[in-house]
């Protein structure tokens, strides 16, 4: 009995200071975490705000005051016809259908090549492919921008896309990695029952990859409808085949301080990649996380 | 029998190299259509212009006109001008900033990788940014650093004058580091899901057992985790060393480089296009991927440094392990054979052991 009490004292004394360190540690985290967080939104959230405001609102009230209407999108129309975005979101649709599509076959196609043949110069080409990775593309531009004028492929469309084509390291990577876990019996027992290798690589291996494939989809997809420098070199007329990433160059110049307009211009543009996100988050941090680790 | 043997023989010898040689034909072919398009693709927009940039290098030249070769002057203005070596040192601010992304991306991400109320809203919030465009990120910038707008608002709610407040992106003191702040926004989130992944890929039962053993937060992060993620955090150190060379896009937009903020990159931007010296910009280009090779190379060397201090105990361990075996095999031998003088009915030496 009295050993029993003597000894459940200090413990109780340990666990009151127990709780109160993490209570603490809890505080603190969750603290810091909201920090964070207001930082991360708060450029956002006011940009958002400032988009709801007519001139006149915004010009009397604090940047920071809530809008009186936040259903009110005059702005957004006015930002969506004033730089021209209807045809900056058709050009932006197209490059990225092509660029998407096109990448993910030759992608798919080199990586089952590499993966599941030996050859002379397989070796070869992944290195160059794994150093090409290394290179820092906008500092290449210099040499790029002058083989483009000899093929004639500035300031059209199509002489971007396949631009775009051209620099894709990354998902090869990802798509060989995965071609390395599909068991290689499967190729043997169709190639016994007569398949060719292109049947082999389409109608087995092709949709098995489907998870990688998403995964470098929306990688690339995000890639391309942010992708501005080399769009702002290449598609120099910008109110024909600008795309959307460069179509808010319209507001710099005598448009500049209307900050109501740009942030709703602004706000048009994330929209499509935020919606990307709340459908696909998951594969959107898969393909993060598979893009870096490459090695 | 024997010319109907021989024939089969014959025949079958005679088939086999026919097919392989048509099975080896269609490997070539397929391997030749596969490869073909991307392989020119990389050629054409990586290797070919590397090549010609390399040539470039030591040429007087602009887009249009007689280039004239000059050797090294390129390489020696880069080094000498002044202009040129202050965006070298402005690359120091950006470095700062990516080792505090990284530690706070460490941190952010040993707290999310756990059980947290509302962390996948934590983890979106900080992720989302890396999602928007270069300019839509410029812009918003530039809104948030503006003169009495979002930062100083804030700033004034927390008790600050706005006279005491700089002009955040045309002081020079200050206006690096708002843009290093406004790249730190971008890329933490990314920086974030890697450590996450990486944490999550840990063995949960090594937080179970230390807990057990009465390891506080502290000591399971210093113990586990960061071994844990040894390799990504030294990957991710490097590659902040390298992004803060080719720091681009947030003084491109934001500020186009005025006031003292043009980094390499930017600078070279200009000289390549508005200059139009494209012999100089080449030179610098090569400048940033050797630098940038270096790094690599350093990466490989920490790697491979750290993996063979893993490894050295292991391989140890092991040629102790083969030793050992060896020697009792040895004297296992030699028992069964003194064993098998002894008693030849058993060849087996356990038996008579």
């Amino acid at each position: 009995m009295t050993s029993a009490t003597v000894q459940a004292q200090p413990v109780q004394k340990v666990s009151f200071w127990y709780h109160f360190k993490q209570w603490a540690l809890t505080f603190l985290k969750y603290l810091s975490l909201i920090f964070v967080t207001f930082w991360m939104l708060l450029p956002l959230v006011t940009c958002f705000f400032t988009a709801a405001k007519d001139t006149k609102e915004w010009q009397s009230t604090s940047v920071m005051a809530l809008p009186k209407n936040f259903f009110n999108f005059s702005n957004y129309v006015e930002a969506f016809k004033l730089s021209n975005m209807g045809v900056a979101f058709r050009n932006s649709l197209i490059v990225l259908v092509a660029v998407c599509f096109l990448t993910t076959i030759i992608g798919t196609q080199l990586a089952y090549v590499l993966s599941r043949f030996t050859f002379p110069g397989n070796a070869v080409i992944r290195t160059a492919f794994l150093l090409a990775s290394l290179l820092p593309g906008i500092a290449m531009q210099v040499a790029v921008y002058k083989i483009m004028g000899t093929f004639h492929l500035i300031n059209s469309l199509w002489g971007y896309i396949i631009m775009s084509m051209g620099t894709d390291v990354i998902s090869i990577y990802i798509f060989i990695q995965y071609f390395e876990n599909i068991s290689i019996s499967l190729d043997e027992a169709a190639l016994m029952d007569g398949a060719s290798y292109f049947t082999i690589y389409s109608c087995i291996l092709l949709p098995l990859l489907k998870p990688a494939i998403v995964t470098c989809l929306i990688l690339k997809g995000v890639g391309i409808y942010n992708e501005y420098y080399a769009a702002n070199l290449y598609l120099q007329d910008k109110q024909r085949i600008g795309t959307v990433a460069i179509s808010l160059y319209a507001f710099t110049g005598p448009q500049g301080s209307k900050y109501n307009l740009i942030c709703a211009g602004v706000i048009i543009t994330l929209l499509p990649a935020l919606i990307a996100f709340l459908l696909f988050q998951k594969q959107i941090y898969n393909g993060v996380a598979a893009g870096a680790v490459k090695e | 029998m024997t010319t109907a043997q021989t024939e089969a023989v014959a025949v079958s010898s005679d088939d086999i190299p026919f097919n392989t040689h048509k099975r080896d034909w269609k490997k070539g072919a397929i391997i030749v259509a596969f490869c073909i398009i991307p392989v020119a693709l990389l050629v054409i927009f990586t290797y070919w212009p590397f090549i010609q940039m390399c040539g470039y290098s030591f040429y007087k030249m602009k887009y249009i006109g007689t280039p004239r070769f000059i050797g090294l002057r390129n390489y020696r203005d880069i080094f000498t001008r002044p202009e040129l070596l202050a965006t070298l040192k402005l690359s120091l601010y950006y470095m700062v900033g990516a080792l505090i992304q990284v530690a706070l991306a460490l941190y952010l991400a040993t707290v999310l990788a756990f059980k947290v109320r509302a962390g996948g809203f934590f983890k979106a919030a900080m992720f989302f940014p890396y999602l928007i465009n270069g300019i839509a990120v410029g812009f918003i910038f530039k809104f948030f650093y503006t003169r009495g707008y979002v930062l100083d608002t804030v700033l004034q709610w927390c008790g600050f004058s706005q006279d005491s407040l700089p002009y955040w992106l045309k002081d020079q003191s200050i206006n690096n580091w708002a843009l290093v702040g406004s790249s730190v926004w971008r890329y933490l989130g990314s920086t974030l899901i890697l450590f996450i992944g990486a944490i999550m890929s840990i063995d949960s039962t090594l937080y179970e057992a230390a807990e057990i053993d009465g390891a506080n937060k502290w000591q399971q992060f210093k113990h586990i985790i960061l071994p844990g993620i040894q390799t990504i955090l030294v990957l991710n150190i490097i590659l902040s060393i390298t992004g803060s060379l080719s720091a681009f896009e947030g003084p491109y937009v934001i500020t186009s480089g005025a006031n003292g903020t043009g980094t390499y990159m930017v600078q070279m931007d200009k000289i390549a296009h508005t200059d139009q010296k494209v012999g100089l910009a080449s030179a610098m280009a090569v400048v940033l991927l050797v630098i940038i090779m270096v790094c690599a190379l350093l990466q490989k060397i920490i790697m491979g440094v750290l993996f063979r201090d893993a490894d050295d105990g292991t391989a140890k361990a092991r040629k102790k392990a083969a030793k050992i075996e060896k020697a009792r095999r040895r004297e296992l031998r030699k028992a069964n054979r003194v064993a098998a003088g002894k008693a030849p009915i058993f060849k087996n030496g356990k038996a008579v052991a």
